[in-house]
């Protein structure tokens, strides 16, 4: 039983690093338009990228 | 005269230099426009950032600030087909997408500490069964502690806020046993923990809180989507006015940006979006949107001008007196704001189970209590027993009952063509028994259309068509719309109360009144057959024809009248308008019960007599005018084109150029209606079979999670049921 000195705080630093990942998806303004995001996916090819700012 | 347009209004500026212009984007649809739009954009020097939001139908551009001209992002939209309007967001829309952010938030971390606290919970209960050590289960029970307590701390506040302000207010909701339940289950377990005991509750809180922020989360979306879509219609109508920035120069700016004292023109044809005086020209002005009369008032010098109220023949400069509120519209205020006063609260179905709900499990824990220690248990065994009744009885299904229901049948009214405005009216549109209608702009269409189409030849007509652009005369812009005509005729001359002039082929043509062109005796045959209609004449050479233009009924309001009558609904007409005109609709759509020549008083006073007998009022209505009687009923709906102030009382607004969705509505609301009742039952049904269960003192935490999430789905499963309503007008 001595593992689970490692696989619980392995355990949950997986669990807070996909919260953290959720997290910074959404307020990277990734959940905004959901629609959008779904049809760029199947897009052609992307529109040219410009570099912001 | 040079007219120029002012977007600077709606300019923001982002970081040094950079300037963020949102629009609202008509047309976009798919992937291919939104590639299109952006490229297009992208492809002008200078624009930093293109992206279109296809959920909400908006273009966010930015661009190093004054290196491109806004108008110019605006025409490069038109060259690529899209016609986009400067957009403000209102502030209700930004409360809105901020609290729809801080739910998703909540729901992200309920639902990631729910998944980690089941990889410690099943090792439990399957531990509690086989040979796990008490050490090792206090430990499990402690790290599920860590992770929950502060978890449930951050993702219960939309409860816990919603919970206090309902207590404080001195009443009860359904967030109250929620909070209470989610609560009471914590802290007993922490005690729990701390004695070693075999059972703790984290998994099945935090649970609760998931499922029940995934349906609120839902909810708020398409609440948001919703929201997003009539801001969008509010930016294309968007009030602007011609501002005189000179004596010979003009701006386009919008109405909000235009202060006391400023002149305005007011050109042929074009909506006042102020409230002023005339101080130079001479014209008529129809007040119809604001009066419901339909004769039009003379207007010269000194003359007041209302918002609302259109100009008809001539060229206006107007001075833009001090209060933005008319002081007609002083009056349809004063009788909405007694209308709103007068509106009973409707209890919604949620609060009204809440009611019932809170109490009777509240009283059952408090009695397994007592009754535990009656029957000679130890007041520790007994508080155990009782919160575990608690939380098996925590309202999960039932806080999902309505919310689901809600937000699949939002989104299929949403296809329907009908947008909601406020949150309960679904349930209050399931008890309409009687349909006020206005005739006006509700019943009939909002523009006027050319009613003898089939006897003008149609090169003729496109001529004509194309005449008429270079007019904004109501009538004219009518005959331009019935021909499809884009292209103007070039030096086309516009004289101010007659007519427009242009030479073609050598030939002159003339499009304006009888008089204008020498055809009084055919115009005053086409009157004496139907006195409603206008007309408008054209002459090339010596070949003459009449356009009669009117407004049209919508092309299904018969068929959607019968429909309603045929669900039950008792129909009613109320017009503003002259009683010929009235009678002749009523006629042709079968309405029995009419009025004409009715005042905003007159429809509240109707509305008031017919709640009075016991009947749920819809009123359908668009006018100023019509505002208060929609504010009266017990539920109201206006067709988009309705005046601003008619839209923002309304709770349902629909689109397009149908009736239909009026019954479509009905129908979805009174099918949602019964699922959410059905829902609720199902939920209740479900806690009467596992509340015996807490009651003896068996509701494990399996038990526990395995009821929630049971409920919960069945919940969600019935809610999806809603999607289906087939229906057919026709």
């Amino acid at each position: 039983m001595e593992v689970l000195v490692y696989l619980v705080p392995l355990a949950l630093m997986l669990g807070g690093l996909g919260l953290a990942g959720f997290l910074w998806s959404l307020k990277s303004g990734q959940f905004d338009d959901l629609d959008g995001a779904a049809w760029r996916a199947i897009a052609d090819d992307d529109p040219p990228q410009v570099p912001q700012k | 005269m040079a007219l120029t347009r002012d977007y600077s209004h709606y300019i923001k500026e982002l970081g040094p230099g950079i300037a963020h212009l949102d629009l609202a984007v008509e047309g976009v649809s798919c992937a291919g426009c939104m590639a299109k739009i952006e490229r297009g954009l992208s492809a002008i020097p200078d624009v930093t950032r293109a992206r279109v939001n296809l959920t909400d139908r908006r273009l966010a551009v930015e661009w190093k600030k004054g290196a491109v001209d806004p108008a110019a992002l605006i025409d490069r939209l038109a060259e690529l087909g899209y016609k986009a309007y400067p957009f403000e967001p209102v502030r209700a829309e930004i409360v809105e997408a901020e609290q729809s952010r801080f739910l998703l938030r909540c729901l992200g971390v309920a639902a990631f500490a729910a998944m980690n606290v089941m990889m410690l919970s099943i090792p439990v209960w399957s531990g509690n069964v086989s040979d796990m050590l008490p050490e090792q289960r206090d430990f499990f029970h402690w790290l599920s502690a860590l992770i929950v307590l502060p978890a449930a701390a951050y993702a219960g506040q939309p409860f816990f806020q919603s919970a206090w302000r309902a207590l404080k207010a001195g009443g009860v909701n359904m967030d109250v046993p929620i909070s209470i339940g989610v609560i009471l289950a914590l802290g007993m377990s922490v005690v729990e923990t701390i004695h070693h005991a075999e059972h703790a509750y984290f998994d099945a809180a935090v649970m609760l809180l998931t499922f029940l922020l995934a349906g609120r989360y839902l909810d708020q979306n398409m609440r948001r989507r919703t929201r997003a879509v009539a801001g969008n219609l509010a930016a294309l109508k968007a009030e602007t006015a011609a501002k005189f920035v000179s004596p010979d120069e003009i701006s386009e700016v919008p109405a909000a940006s235009i202060r006391a004292g400023d002149i305005v023109l007011l050109r042929p044809g074009e909506r006042s979006a102020v409230d002023g005086e005339v101080i130079e020209g001479r014209s008529e002005i129809d007040q119809s949107l604001i009066t419901g009369e339909t004769r039009h008032v003379a207007a010269g010098k000194g003359t007041p001008v209302y918002a609302g109220t259109m100009n008809v023949s001539g060229a206006l400069r107007v001075r833009v007196a001090a209060a933005a509120e008319g002081t007609l519209l002083a009056e349809i205020t004063r009788l909405l704001d007694n209308a709103l006063q007068a509106r009973s609260r409707y209890v919604q179905l949620a609060d009204r189970a809440s009611r019932l709900y809170a109490p009777v499990v509240h009283v059952t824990a408090l009695l397994t209590m007592l009754g535990w220690v009656a029957l000679g248990a130890s007041w520790h065994d007994a508080i155990v027993t009782a919160i575990a009744v608690l939380i098996i009885t925590c309202p999960c299904a039932l806080g999902l009952a309505i919310p689901a229901v809600q937000t699949v049948v939002a989104g299929a009214m949403f296809r329907a063509g009908v947008l909601i405005n406020s949150g309960d009216a679904i349930e209050r549109v399931a008890d309409v028994d009687t349909v006020v209608f206005d005739k006006t702009g509700t019943l009939t269409l909002p523009d006027l259309d050319v009613v003898n189409a089939q006897n003008i030849p149609a090169d003729v007509f496109g001529l004509a068509g194309r005449l008429a652009l270079a007019s904004r005369h109501p009538v004219a812009a009518a005959v331009a719309r019935a021909a499809g005509a884009r292209a103007p005729l070039p030096g086309a001359v516009e004289e101010p109360g007659r007519g427009v002039r242009a030479v073609v082929d050598g030939a002159e043509v003339r499009l304006g009144s009888p008089s204008f062109c020498n055809v009084d005796g055919l115009a005053n045959e086409i009157l004496s057959r139907d006195p409603e209609v206008s007309v408008v004449a054209f002459r090339r050479g010596a070949q003459c024809h009449v356009f009669a233009v009117r407004q049209q009924l919508r092309a299904d309001a018969a068929a959607a009248i019968a429909a309603l009558k045929q669900r039950g609904i008792a129909v009613e007409l109320l017009s503003g308008d002259r009683e010929p005109a009235v009678h002749h609709a009523a006629q042709a759509l079968g309405v029995d019960v009419w009025r004409a020549g009715v005042t905003p008083a007159d429809k509240i006073a109707r509305i008031e007599e017919l709640k009075r007998q016991g009947r749920k009022v819809m009123m359908v209505g668009d006018g100023m005018n019509d505002a208060p009687s929609l504010a009266a009923a017990s539920v109201s709906m206006s067709p988009v084109s309705a005046a601003h102030l008619s839209q923002a009382t309304a709770d349902l607004v629909f689109l397009g150029k149908e009736l239909s969705p009026v019954v479509a509505a009905i129908d979805h609301s009174r099918k949602a209606v019964r699922l959410m009742k059905q829902n609720i039952w199902l939920a209740v049904g479900y806690n009467a079979l596992a509340v015996p269960v807490a009651i003896v003192g068996l509701a494990t935490p399996l038990i526990a999670a395995a009821a929630m999430s049971g409920s919960s789905v069945l919940v969600m499963l019935n809610a999806l049921r809603a999607r289906g309503a087939g229906l057919e007008v026709r």
